[in-house]
């Protein structure tokens, strides 16, 4: 089921928790409501869910306008972030709580949760009761339960948060794999990064209930619309280096030095309001050399080398701006030493200093 | 090793004073209860009877409508209990999880009533229900104690401890309000419920000053009133009074022993719950 959201706002007393969103989710994909608390990503997955009646705007599950339909109606399974298994029940009840509703006999309830339970891999745990589950297995029955009755649409509000880190990781493959498995249009809220960028198909980023970037998750990695989506994603975080452009000559030079680096890649000069803006380079994407006279590139004061084992992070700084830049293990380099650093090709951004958009043209 | 073990003995002897001031009275009733008339006022006093006087009981129960009081002391208890249970669950899941205008000035009005002590209600509560024709009557025995604001606080804040993604996850399931509240919300408060059932079950059970007040005919008379009215027919029969006691707290006892292993329960999770 595709689904579309026009200029949905939700508003709580005075505070706008969603403002304005307009997204279109196509049928059996996998997207992630990414961004930090606050940002309106849960607001807008229970507006999805009908938990909250949206304050303006509309939204689609196919053709049909959803905002005054009840959740039981709207075909939708939900996960919640501490799965909301009900207590009392075997898993088995769990899983056939919504058939029962939805007054299915009870024998036809009962093998359609089992094969559900089967998907999930859980079928030798159905008679037990969710206090004696893992995380991880409590998890799958909230799946499974959220499966059961064959929805359109499949909400996950943060399920992974509450797992350990090896588990986390563990869980998202199985989640991709049971979305692949079903084929089910997902919506998965999440304010991890990494998450969002290991399992979706397209990432839509929040800030403050305002609608950031919507577009696929390696897409978003390398031409982030703006300052906070460069920041947002990726870790180590993106380095941004205070920079005077060069109108004439198409070059930069680093704020408080003397260092010039040519402009290659193409600008959307209708976006640029002055000078000033802000060079950003994730650290994978220096290039180091020790040599001099390499050309395009500037020279910066080695602090501090990390090493983790398959890539070094060399701190750096240029002026009095830190760089932190991720190198090959072999490359040896000491504190105080002076290293020369290029950008890869197509690698950098630059942000304009006052809109903070970035100002690069993107592969479009 | 020597201190814990001194330690332990310390705790023992707290608890085995406690407990036999607790029972003493009921041993001492029981005791009383098979002494022969002799025995009952003799100094110092007869820990052992020399013979069991269980023709005591029979006595006791023939000499007062004691089957009519126990059936009428059972209905009493039985529907205000049952009806109590009913409103207590609906109004402490209105209280806790329904949105409606003025519900926290409402259930700071009803806390409030809980500092108006019960005799200060007893003449308007009369007058009633005499207006309404019903003294001496089974509803005046029950009606007004169909409802509690204790229980329904008591409730509430169980209620509040479920969390709210269990309502929202029923609620995408299919399920209503009031499917919500009977299929989920009342299984998982069950120890909040049976505390509350017991409370009231002996409150019930118990209770002497209303029956007393609105009962005339000795047809509708609860055992408490007819104990009442049998020891000054009884005169000064100890003996025969004590028999009547027994028998009239045994269905109490019970219960409670039924119910204790839940009553433990509910407060041992009460007290870890996150």
């Amino acid at each position: 089921m595709k689904i579309q959201l026009k200029e949905l706002s939700m508003k709580f007393d005075d505070v706008l928790a969603v403002n304005g969103l307009n997204v279109h989710i196509n049928k059996g994909e996998l997207v992630s409501l990414l961004g930090p608390s606050g940002c309106g990503k849960s607001t807008t997955l229970f507006m999805l869910a009908g938990l909250y009646k949206p304050s303006s705007g509309e939204m689609y599950f196919g053709d049909t306008l959803v905002n005054n339909v009840e959740p039981e109606n709207r075909g939708i399974g939900m996960v919640f972030q501490n799965y909301a298994l009900y207590p009392h029940m075997t898993v088995l009840k769990n899983i056939m709580f919504p058939l029962k509703m939805a007054k299915v006999p009870h024998k036809k309830a009962e093998e359609k949760a089992i094969e559900m339970a089967n998907l999930v891999q859980i079928g030798h745990l159905l008679d037990r009761k969710p206090k004696q589950l893992s995380g991880g297995q409590q998890q799958r029955v909230a799946i499974a339960r959220a499966l059961v009755k064959q929805p359109q649409l499949l909400l996950l509000d943060e399920p992974l948060s509450n797992l350990d880190a090896r588990l986390r990781i563990e869980m998202r493959e199985e989640i991709r794999r049971i979305q692949q498995e079903v084929g089910i249009t997902t919506i998965f809220v999440t304010h991890d990064q990494e998450e969002a960028m290991s399992i979706s198909d397209k990432v839509l980023l929040m800030k403050d209930g305002q609608f950031q970037q919507y577009s696929k998750p390696q897409e978003m990695y390398d031409h982030p619309v703006n300052m906070f989506v460069g920041k947002f994603m990726g870790n180590p975080p993106i380095n941004m280096i205070p920079v005077t452009f060069d109108h004439k000559n198409l070059s930069i030079q680093i704020n408080g030095t003397d260092e010039k680096l040519k402009v290659t890649s193409k600008l959307n000069y209708e976006l640029v309001s002055g000078n000033q803006m802000l060079l950003g380079v994730r650290a994978e994407d220096f290039v180091l050399e020790k040599l001099e006279g390499i050309s395009n590139s500037f020279s910066a004061k080695v602090d501090l080398v990390e090493r983790t084992g398959r890539d070094t992070l060399v701190h750096a700084t240029v002026g009095n701006h830190a760089i932190r830049a991720l190198v090959n293990q072999d490359f040896v380099v000491k504190p105080s030493n002076i290293v020369k650093l290029s950008i890869r090709k197509n690698r950098l951004q630059l942000f304009d200093a006052e809109t903070e958009l970035n100002l690069v043209l993107g592969k479009e | 090793m020597q201190r814990a073990a001194f330690s332990k003995g310390f705790i023992y002897l707290v608890l085995i004073i406690g407990s036999v001031c607790m029972l003493l009275p009921f041993a001492w009733m029981f005791i009383t209860s098979i002494k022969s008339p002799g025995e009952v006022m003799m100094m110092p006093p007869v820990w052992i009877p020399e013979d069991f006087k269980w023709e005591n009981y029979k006595e006791a129960w023939s000499m007062a409508p004691f089957a009519r009081y126990t059936i009428n002391s059972i209905i009493v208890t039985v529907l205000s209990t049952l009806g109590e249970l009913v409103t207590t669950i609906l109004a402490a899941y209105a209280f806790s999880r329904m949105h409606f205008y003025g519900r926290d000035i409402l259930f700071s009005i009803l806390l409030g009533t809980m500092m108006v002590p019960g005799e200060v209600l007893l003449i308007p509560n009369y007058v009633t229900l005499s207006n309404l024709g019903w003294i001496d009557q089974y509803q005046a025995l029950i009606i007004p104690w169909l409802a509690s604001i204790f229980s329904i606080f008591l409730l509430r804040q169980f209620f509040l401890g479920i969390p709210q993604e269990l309502s929202y996850a029923a609620k995408i399931d299919g399920c209503n309000n009031f499917r919500f509240l009977w299929t989920i919300m009342v299984p998982l408060a069950k120890p909040a419920l049976i505390t509350i059932v017991l409370l009231k079950a002996i409150g019930s059970w118990n209770s002497f000053l209303w029956p007393l007040i609105v009962t005339q005919s000795k047809e509708m008379r609860t055992l408490p009133v007819g104990l009442t009215s049998f020891s000054t027919e009884a005169g000064i029969n100890y003996e025969l009074l004590m028999a009547a006691s027994t028998m009239i707290i045994l269905p109490m006892i019970i219960l409670y022993f039924c119910l204790q292993r839940y009553i433990i329960e509910g407060v041992a999770k009460a007290g870890i719950k996150g």
